[in-house]
């Protein structure tokens, strides 16, 4: 179990750093998202992995750290409000930019745009 | 009442917020910038009080919802946190009091997210449990990155989007820290962390390490330290410099995140991680005040010029606490306030200088001169040379106090060169910012279309910050005892014992 929760943390966090460090905003944002839940998973594991324990004290004589529960459930609220916010700003770049890359236009296309005004 | 004083800097700009969004505060201009006023000088006013009660009494402990220390989340005033508690309501204070001539309008909520920022800094400032640190730096993150947003053009757009990606990314790195020492550790209390770092041993002693230096990296992109730097010219050069004045104090939740966690967690008595981010911390910093130094020299806009002085300052401030002696950190406190308080003035002032030259703007040319030469020149004056450090005013104290304290290190041939240099640096580029901007003129003060006179609003809002300068100077004694007072108790380990036994 242990082996399957560390891979999968590590691969999400693998394709978030990927897609962060691309260059149109929506990537950026799946990235993020990617990275949030990599986050939240390793956040759950801080107080280690365990089968069929209780989360309340006194009705089992093993139970299971319910701090981290409480630390991911706020991480979980606080990501989501971000992520809403990163969505609603990468539009309005877009909007006010013109361009969903994440300077605000296409290194490439503008070089050629200055180009042809030469011309 | 007053044994709740500890959460009022909290509570307070919380329901401030909350109720300029209510009518009639939400409908009517006049009654909102009324309130907004008045509430954020009750906040400052609460501040105060809890800063003579700390000092009347000593440390106080809240413990939220009395569950006590190491399960509960706890408040801890000490006299470092609430002298930044009340610096920050004073800045809340001056900001919307400048704000109130207009800027607030400009966009819409303006006074809600002020208060909700001074409300997630001050929380910052307060706690004692890690991950309500978090919790407070995504308040204040938030409210933050609207203010960014306030009144802003496309600019502005590309930089707020960079500002919050980077910051999104600094928070799940923050998280992941977090996440490391409450495995290794078991606890998110401050001092009980500080108490269990000294146990560990075998590979948690690594793990542990791994977790404290990747919460360097949130702090130091929160305090903007080289290599993590970048976001701030730009951030703080496009948003309104009201706002930009506000985030006077952000960089510096940064910068006291690193004094709490790296003295108090990492500190004197942590076994085998004994100062373990001091040589990281102090590289770091003396390439931020290189860094910064140079793009004082390169800046070609007011602005700009006042967001490299913020990079020098913090570079400046992490050498200290990278030095993590009582007199550094005395140092410190004193140069913390001090450069807060100047750095706001200065980019209220770029705002008011580049209001006055019409199209040229902030812009470090040659323009239309200011139609109030002389009381914005006096201004300049005042803040250029407090943020120079040159004799008589508080940046000259605050510098031979650095100095001194920074004399018998190991590295000090480095460190004092470099930082006379960067001084030397400052003086030319704010020199020359300075008489270009009043000395060389294009057209005449008759050819200026329409002369704008500074709002009174605005120039008690200035003169509030302003005076801080001479102020800081004068009652230099008393301020350095408390920063002396503030320092022992941040390197006092025996403070720890009192914050888990809940104030006792």
């Amino acid at each position: 179990m242990e082996l399957l929760y560390a891979s999968c943390v590590g691969l999400l966090v693998t394709c978030g750093v990927f897609l962060i460090l691309r260059s149109r905003t929506f990537t950026v944002v799946l990235g993020l998202t990617m990275l949030s839940y990599a986050v939240n998973l390793f956040l759950f594991s801080s107080g280690r992995l365990s089968l069929n324990k209780a989360a309340v004290l006194g009705y089992s004589s093993e139970y299971a750290d319910p701090l981290p529960q409480a630390l991911v459930l706020t991480a979980i609220v606080i990501g989501f409000a971000m992520t809403a916010f990163v969505v609603i700003l990468a539009i309005r770049g877009q909007t006010d930019l013109g361009s969903d890359h994440v300077d605000g236009h296409t290194p490439n296309k503008k070089s050629t745009q200055n180009k042809k005004v030469k011309v | 009442m007053i044994q709740n004083l500890t959460f009022l800097p909290i509570l307070l700009p919380m329901l401030a917020g909350v109720f300029l969004l209510m009518p009639p505060f939400g409908t009517n201009k006049k009654s909102r910038r009324f309130a907004s006023v008045l509430l954020s000088a009750v906040t400052f006013l609460a501040s105060l009080a809890l800063l003579l009660k700390v000092q009347a009494d000593g440390i106080q402990v809240y413990a939220i919802g009395d569950w006590s220390a190491p399960f509960g989340i706890v408040l801890v005033a000490d006299p470092l946190s609430t002298l930044l508690v009340c610096l920050t309501a004073l800045l809340g204070f001056v900001c919307a009091l400048y704000a109130s001539a207009g800027d607030d309008e400009k966009g819409s909520f303006f006074y809600p997210l002020l208060h909700f920022l001074i409300l997630g800094v001050n929380g910052a400032f307060l706690t004692g449990d890690a991950f309500n640190l978090f919790v407070f730096f995504e308040v204040l993150l938030i409210a933050s990155y609207s203010l960014l947003m306030h009144g802003g053009d496309k600019r502005n757009t590309r930089a707020a989007l960079h500002y919050v990606i980077l910051n999104l990314v600094g928070s799940a790195v923050f998280l992941i820290a977090l996440a490391i020492l409450y495995g290794v550790l078991g606890t998110l209390n401050m001092a009980d962390m500080a108490q269990k770092v000294a146990l560990l041993q075998g590979d948690d002693i690594y793990l542990a390490k791994i977790g404290g230096l990747l919460l360097l990296v949130v702090f130091a992109l929160k305090g903007a330290l080289l290599p993590l730097h970048l976001w701030l010219p730009n951030t703080y050069a496009t948003a309104m410099p009201v706002v930009a004045a506000l985030f006077a104090i952000m960089t510096k939740v940064g910068v006291y995140s690193m004094m709490r966690v790296y003295t108090l967690i990492f500190g004197e008595e942590a076994g085998e991680l004994t100062h373990m981010a001091q040589s990281w911390l102090w590289w770091l910093a003396l390439a931020t005040i290189a860094m910064g130094a140079v793009g004082v020299l390169a800046s070609k806009d007011l602005r700009k010029l006042v967001a490299n002085l913020v990079i020098v300052s913090v570079g400046t401030l992490v050498a200290l606490v990278a030095v993590q002696t009582i007199e550094a950190s005395s140092a410190a406190i004193y140069y913390l306030v001090h450069s807060t308080l100047v750095t706001a003035a200065l980019f209220l002032l770029a705002d008011l200088i580049g209001r006055q030259r019409g199209e040229t703007s902030d812009r470090i040319t040659a323009g239309p001169p200011v139609s109030q030469p002389r009381l914005l020149g006096v201004c300049f004056l005042i803040a250029g040379i407090a943020v120079i450090g040159m004799p008589p005013l508080s940046g000259f104290i605050g510098k031979v106090w650095l100095l001194k304290a920074t004399l018998n290190l190991e590295y000090t041939m480095v460190f004092w060169p470099l930082y006379l240099l960067a001084s030397l640096a400052i003086l030319l580029g704010v020199s020359k910012a300075g008489s270009t901007v009043f000395w060389n003129h294009k057209t005449k003060v008759s050819e200026t279309l329409e002369q704008k006179r500074v709002h009174p609003s605005q120039l008690v809002a200035l003169i509030i910050l302003i005076s801080g300068a001479p102020l800081m100077a004068i009652f230099a004694g008393p301020l350095s005892e408390y920063a002396i007072g503030a320092a022992t108790q941040l390197h006092d380990f025996n403070n720890i014992k009192v914050i888990l036994s809940g104030g006792q």
